[in-house]
């Protein structure tokens, strides 16, 4: 439609370059450039043909697209462009976006900015079995990572490739970026879930959570992530019904996508530095969001420190999660008192102050505590001074058990939780008087102590 | 399937580790060092302690280490003066 358009300005002005998409044969009898491999046309990231472009000294310094008069005449500083055509028409979008040579451009052109090895499966190799054969997956299958999908996983960060995110346990090697993208795609994330893996990575690699003493003890621990503020929602994450069970894709993978971190990455493997003795199902992963709206209470990440809309990721060094039944409390003094006697069983009912914890109220559960109009903290504290025991009831041998605290702390009162041991959050389905407990690793600057990490971009 | 399928991206740190040949095992402890490391668990210092014992008894020269937490890597420091110090360790490892 603006070949006449085009033969006006070629005539007009002496350094005018086309380029065709498809066809450097057209317009018939003028120049053309040949961009059928859209190597310029990727370059100058053009989404719509017609495009013109002004460029001096070799950069672009003005764009139009599609077709619109005064827009291509002010950018030529000339009058009377394509007398016979209509005022505007929106071209067509340029080859590049073409769903079928996208992925192939973006390795072409993008794909020298991967700096990972590249592994060339066999013609006869089944790309699942490929992954297993190399060690790379925690059982379940994985995503290959091939360059086209690492490619489009880097496009849900503004953080470079090359960029290092963390040092990561057991090996203690640097990771990049790219090499996080590369697991997520295998752990099955979306692009946009990339940088609340980013964020848990971190928080994984830092001395404060202690992840390489959570990979190699003998205990059931991994890493718990909690994920809370507007990220979450963004991404779809699950915070209601069967908030901590399967089904929904970013809860399933972000957490997927931390342990794949650990293992390929950070060299962290069952039998090899992780001697878990029995483990738990939440070491393929276990991540979940915080229902923020339905709650009764701030959110974790604002009592952790971070503003309200704030996105963070909270470490937390967990076994699975146990059950708490109750479903005959409707006074908040009944409730705790419920709540606390199943906290006491964390680790063993005769161990104290070794282990936090993380208490997830349900909705039902935490109806009972709105209507009586109970912060958090009042909450907490009430749990925690249900919690407190005397030594006599947990010295070694008390009950006829051998286990437990060393002997002489008999007359004392002793905590089953420090006064920050107990986190709180709000999450599950909105039918069933039920929460769960989360028991932790060995607590405090000798353990392992919650880490929460803002989410970036 | 595009051409592209058939590659994939390395998701380890594509690093060899450093392999180092353990020091010989001594033939005797005749004048030898002996180094008692105590990783912070639940009753390794009553192992440890009679150990210590019995290998003075034999007239071997046996230093006590610490790691300050079992639930941590023994930090740098230390495990270079241990390597410095000793011919020989003994870690009391679980509990």
């Amino acid at each position: 439609m603006v070949a006449p358009v085009l033969e006006q300005l070629a005539d007009a002005a002496g350094s005018l370059t086309i380029y065709s998409q498809d066809d450097p044969t057209f317009p018939d009898g003028m120049k053309v450039e040949d961009d059928t491999d859209l190597a310029v046309s990727w370059s100058l990231d053009l989404v719509t043909v017609p495009t013109l472009l002004r460029v001096h000294d070799g950069a672009v310094v003005e764009r139009t697209e599609g077709w619109h008069r005064p827009s291509w005449e002010a950018l030529t500083g000339m009058d009377g462009l394509g007398p016979g055509l209509p005022e505007l028409r929106p071209g067509c979008g340029s080859r590049t976006l073409d769903p079928d040579v996208a992925d192939d451009l973006a390795v072409r052109f993008g794909g020298a900015r991967l700096r990972a090895r590249r592994v060339e499966l066999a013609a006869l190799e089944d790309e699942a079995e490929a992954m297993f054969d190399r060690g790379w997956t925690d059982g379940l299958p994985v995503v290959p990572p091939t360059e086209a999908r690492v490619l489009r996983m880097l496009a849900g960060t503004t953080r470079p490739p090359d960029e290092v995110v963390a040092v990561v346990p057991p090996d203690l090697v640097e990771c990049s970026v790219e090499k996080v993208a590369v697991n997520a795609v295998m752990a099955g994330c979306r692009p946009e879930y990339l940088p609340v893996v980013l964020a848990a990575v971190e928080g994984f690699c830092t001395d404060t959570f202690n992840g390489h003493g959570l990979l190699a003890t003998t205990y059931f621990a991994g890493p718990v992530v909690i994920v809370n503020g507007p990220a979450a929602t963004r991404i779809g994450m699950n915070s209601g019904g069967n908030v901590l069970g399967q089904g929904n894709r970013a809860n399933a993978t972000i957490g997927r996508a931390l342990q794949l971190v650990v293992r390929n990455v950070g060299g962290g493997r069952p039998g090899g530095v992780d001697r878990a003795t029995l483990g738990n199902p939440g070491k393929y992963t276990f991540c979940f969001a915080e229902d923020e709206a339905g709650s009764p209470w701030e959110p974790l990440s604002v009592e952790r420190g971070f503003d309200v809309g704030a996105s963070t990721v909270t470490l937390f060094a967990g076994e699975g999660p146990r059950g708490i039944v109750d479903q005959l409390s409707r006074t908040p003094e009944s409730l705790a008192a419920s709540l606390a006697a199943a906290a006491l069983g964390v680790a063993h009912p005769k161990m104290a102050l070794g282990f936090d914890a993380v208490l997830v109220v349900s909705p039902e559960h935490a109806r009972v505590f709105r209507e009586a109009g109970w912060s958090k903290a009042r909450v907490r504290d009430e749990i925690l001074s249900r919690t407190v025991r005397r030594g006599a009831e947990l010295v070694r041998g008390a009950g006829g058990i051998a286990d437990g605290l060393p002997l002489g702390l008999e007359d004392l009162d002793i905590a089953k939780f420090g006064p920050a041991g107990l986190l709180i959050v709000h999450a599950g389905g909105g039918a069933g008087l039920f929460s769960a407990i989360i028991g932790g690793w060995i607590n405090g600057p000798g353990g392992s102590q919650p880490v929460t990490m803002e989410v970036g971009t | 399937m595009t051409s592209t399928t058939r590659v994939v991206l390395d998701p380890t740190s594509e690093q060899a580790p450093a392999r180092r040949e353990r020091v010989a095992r001594p033939a005797s402890l005749a004048g030898k060092t002996v180094g008692l490391l105590d990783i912070s668990k639940p009753r390794g210092d009553v192992f440890l302690d009679r150990l210590g014992e019995l290998l003075s008894a034999r007239g071997l020269r046996v230093e006590r280490y610490r790691k300050p937490t079992f639930a941590k890597v023994a930090p740098v420091d230390l495990r270079h003066e241990i390597a410095a110090t000793c011919d020989v360790v003994i870690e009391a490892l679980a509990d």
